[in-house]
C-alpha cells in the first residue's frame, strides 16, 4: 500500500553539512555555466557548481578537446579560464543572480595554492561552499593528481580546512586510484564537509586513419552513461567509508539515476554530460524525482539516501 | 510575435519533420514544422540536433548544424553533408519522424542597412550557412552576388541557394579549375572593381576564407566569415569549440565557436 502523497507534497531539500539544498540536483563542475540560463531558470537547482577556477589564467589544452565514444564522452579540456581574480570580481556576481547556493569548484597545482585560493573563495560573499577539484586528470603529467592517493589528498584538504574557516568543504574524489574509500577516509579525517564521488575516469582513444590520439592532449576524462555503473560502485563504498554526506556523480542522466545514486548512498547528486546531450535534463530530472517519490510514497527525497546500502533496510515499497 | 526575446530564448524541442530528401549526390534537406523557432532564427544562427535515425540510432552527442531555411511563415531547414555518422542518422529520417533540436544558437551575420551590394563566397555546404543571408538581403532590398564553389555543376545547388531570392551565382568548379584560388583572386578582383561590395561573407573553406580576408582587407571592405568546429554542449559551457580570434583589444583569443561565433568579423578570425 502506497501512502497516497502529491507530488507537491514531496520533500525534495537535502543537506549537506551545514548547508540545506533546495533538491538534490546540481550540476556537474566544468560542464555547467551561466549560458544554460538561456534554457531554463536556474534557481531551479540545488545548487549551481561552478567552472574550476584556478589561481592563474589558463589557455586550456590543445583541440580536439573532446572526443566521442560509445556511450560516453573523453575529454581534455585543460580548465581553461580566467582565474581568481576575475571570478571573484565578475563571475562570482554574476552567479549570485540565481538565487540557488553557489559552489566554487576550485583547482590548484600545490597544496599552498589550494590554501590560499580556498581562503580568498571563503571571504568572498556568496559562495556557499567550495568543491575541491583535486581529481581533475588533465592537470598534472601523466594525469596524476592529489586525489590518486590518500596522503596528498589528506595534505591538500588539511591545508584548505585551516584556509576556510566554517566555509563548507567539499573535496571531489578521483576514480583513477586503487581505493577510494582511502582517499575518501583520509579526507574526511583531514575535514572536509562531504565528499563528491566522482570525477572523469582517464581514458583514450585513437584515431586508427592518423595513428594519433583522438584528443589533442592525448589521454581524456571519460564521462557519460557508460561510466555511471563504476562511479555508482564508488559512491556505494565511499558512503560505507565515511560518515560526511557523499555527493554522487558519473553518468547520471535522469531522476531514476539520481534515485540509484541516492540509494548507494549520495545524499545529492551532480549531472554533468547528460545536459551536453540535453540541455533540460537537470529540471526535468527534479520534476521526474517529484513526481517518483510520490508514487512511491517517499515523503522526503533524502530519506533515499542509502537505501540499498548493507544493512539498511530499504525504506521504499518493492514495486 | 511581439518579436520581444523570451526569457529563455534556446530550446530544447521535438519537431516533426515534414520533408525529408536527397539534393545531388552527397547533401541530404530536411525541413521541420516549427513556425515560431523558425521565425525567431537568424542567418548565421545554429541548431544543435540530436542525430537519431527513425530506430533512435546514432551517436551520443548532438551535432551542430546551420539554419539553411528561416523566417516567418517558412518551416525550419537544414541542408546537411551526409559524411559522418550523424548526418547519415539524420539523413534517414522521414517525414513524419520527430528530431529533437536545441536552439536557436550564437550570433548570426549582420546586414547594415544602409548596404547595397553585398558579396558572398560559398564553398560545398557551407553555401547552407549562407543562402538564409541571401533572402534576408533580398528582403532589404541589397543586391547579392554568390561566388559558388563546388566539385562540378552536379554539386552545385545553385537553386538551394538562391531560392528566389534574386542573388546573382557565379558558379566556379574543381572540374573546369575556375575554383583555383588564383582564379577566384582574378575573378573577385574584377567584381570588386565593377560592383565593390559593401561587404563581403564567406564560409565553408579556409583558403576561400584566407583569400577574401586578404583581399577585403586590401579593399577596406568590411566581412563576416561563419567558422565551424566540432562541439560538445552547443551553448558555451565546455570550452571545446574554440577557434584563436582576435578579440576587441587586437589579442589572440580561444573563442568559442557555439557562444562567441559561429560568425565572426572576417578580419578578426584566424586560419583553421
Amino acid at each position: 500500500m502506497v501512502s497516497a502523497i502529491t507530488p507537491a507534497q514531496v520533500d525534495l531539500s537535502v543537506r549537506i553539512g551545514s548547508l540545506t539544498l533546495a533538491n538534490p540536483i546540481m550540476p556537474a563542475s566544468g560542464t555547467f555555466g551561466p549560458e544554460l540560463a538561456q534554457v531554463f531558470d536556474l534557481g531551479l537547482l540545488g545548487a549551481l557548481v561552478t567552472k574550476s577556477v584556478t589561481p592563474e589564467a589558463r589557455a586550456g589544452n590543445p583541440l580536439p578537446r573532446l572526443a566521442e565514444t560509445e556511450g560516453g564522452v573523453l575529454n581534455s579540456i585543460g580548465i581553461p579560464g580566467k582565474g581568481l581574480d576575475h571570478f571573484i570580481a565578475t563571475q562570482v556576481p554574476d552567479w549570485r543572480r540565481f538565487g540557488a547556493p553557489v559552489v566554487a569548484s576550485l583547482s590548484a597545482p600545490t597544496v599552498a595554492a589550494f590554501a590560499d585560493a580556498a581562503r580568498r573563495l571563503a571571504e568572498t560573499p556568496g559562495i556557499a561552499a567550495i568543491e575541491a577539484n583535486i581529481s581533475c586528470p588533465n592537470l598534472e603529467e601523466d594525469g596524476r593528481a592529489f586525489a590518486m592517493h590518500p596522503e596528498p589528498a589528506a595534505a591538500a584538504t588539511a591545508a584548505m580546512r585551516r584556509a576556510v574557516g566554517a566555509t563548507p568543504l567539499w573535496v571531489k574524489l578521483s576514480p583513477n586510484t586503487g581505493d577510494i574509500a582511502a582517499v575518501a577516509r583520509a579526507v574526511e579525517a583531514e575535514g572536509a564537509d562531504a565528499v563528491v564521488a566522482v570525477n572523469t575516469i582517464l581514458g583514450l582513444a585513437i584515431d586508427i586513419e592518423t595513428g594519433r590520439p583522438k584528443l589533442g592532449a592525448g589521454m581524456g576524462g571519460f564521462s557519460g552513461p557508460a561510466f555511471k555503473p563504476i562511479a555508482l560502485r564508488m559512491v556505494w563504498q565511499c558512503a560505507q567509508a565515511v560518515r560526511v554526506p557523499v555527493i554522487g556523480v558519473g553518468g547520471i542522466a535522469s531522476a531514476a539515476d539520481a534515485v540509484e545514486f541516492m540509494m548507494a548512498g549520495a545524499t545529492a547528486v551532480q549531472l554533468g554530460t547528460a545536459s551536453f546531450v540535453s540541455p533540460t535534463a537537470m529540471p526535468q530530472a527534479i520534476g521526474e524525482l517529484r513526481a517518483w517519490c510520490a508514487r512511491k510514497g517517499v515523503a522526503r527525497a533524502a530519506a533515499l539516501t542509502g537505501a540499498a546500502l548493507p544493512a539498511t533496510r530499504p525504506p521504499v515499497a518493492a514495486g | 510575435m511581439d518579436g520581444g526575446v523570451p526569457p529563455f530564448p534556446v530550446e530544447e524541442r521535438s519537431l516533426r519533420v515534414t520533408e525529408s530528401a536527397a539534393v545531388g549526390r552527397r547533401y541530404h534537406r530536411l525541413l521541420l514544422d516549427a513556425p515560431d523557432l523558425s521565425a525567431r532564427a537568424r542567418p548565421g544562427q545554429f541548431f544543435h540536433l540530436l542525430c537519431r535515425d527513425g530506430a533512435g540510432n546514432g551517436p551520443y552527442l548532438r551535432r551542430p548544424m546551420s539554419i539553411w531555411r528561416c523566417g516567418p511563415g517558412q518551416p525550419l531547414g537544414f541542408l546537411l553533408h551526409v559524411k559522418g555518422r550523424g548526418t547519415t542518422a539524420l539523413a534517414a529520417l522521414r517525414a513524419g519522424d520527430a528530431l529533437s533540436v536545441v536552439g536557436p544558437l550564437g550570433h548570426g551575420f549582420t546586414l547594415h542597412p544602409d548596404w547595397r551590394r553585398v558579396l558572398v563566397v560559398a564553398r560545398g555546404v557551407g553555401l547552407a550557412t549562407l543562402a538564409p543571408l541571401a533572402t534576408a538581403a533580398a528582403a532589404q532590398g541589397i543586391a547579392m552576388e554568390a561566388v559558388l564553389s563546388a566539385r562540378d555543376p552536379a554539386d552545385l545547388m545553385a537553386a538551394e541557394f538562391g531560392g528566389g531570392s534574386g542573388a546573382a551565382i557565379l558558379p566556379v568548379f574543381d572540374s573546369d579549375g575556375t575554383s583555383e584560388v588564383q582564379r577566384v583572386e582574378l575573378l573577385l578582383r574584377a567584381r570588386f572593381a565593377e560592383a565593390r561590395p559593401d561587404a563581403v561573407f564567406t564560409c565553408g573553406s579556409n583558403r576561400l576564407f584566407l583569400l577574401l580576408q586578404r583581399l577585403a582587407a586590401e579593399h577596406g571592405i568590411p566581412g563576416q566569415v561563419a567558422l565551424e568546429q566540432q562541439m560538445g554542449c552547443g551553448l558555451g559551457m565546455c570550452f571545446c569549440c574554440v577557434r584563436q580570434v582576435r578579440d576587441a583589444t587586437g589579442e589572440v583569443a580561444n573563442l568559442r565557436v557555439c557562444a562567441e561565433g559561429p560568425v565572426f568579423d572576417l578580419q578578426a578570425a584566424l586560419a583553421w
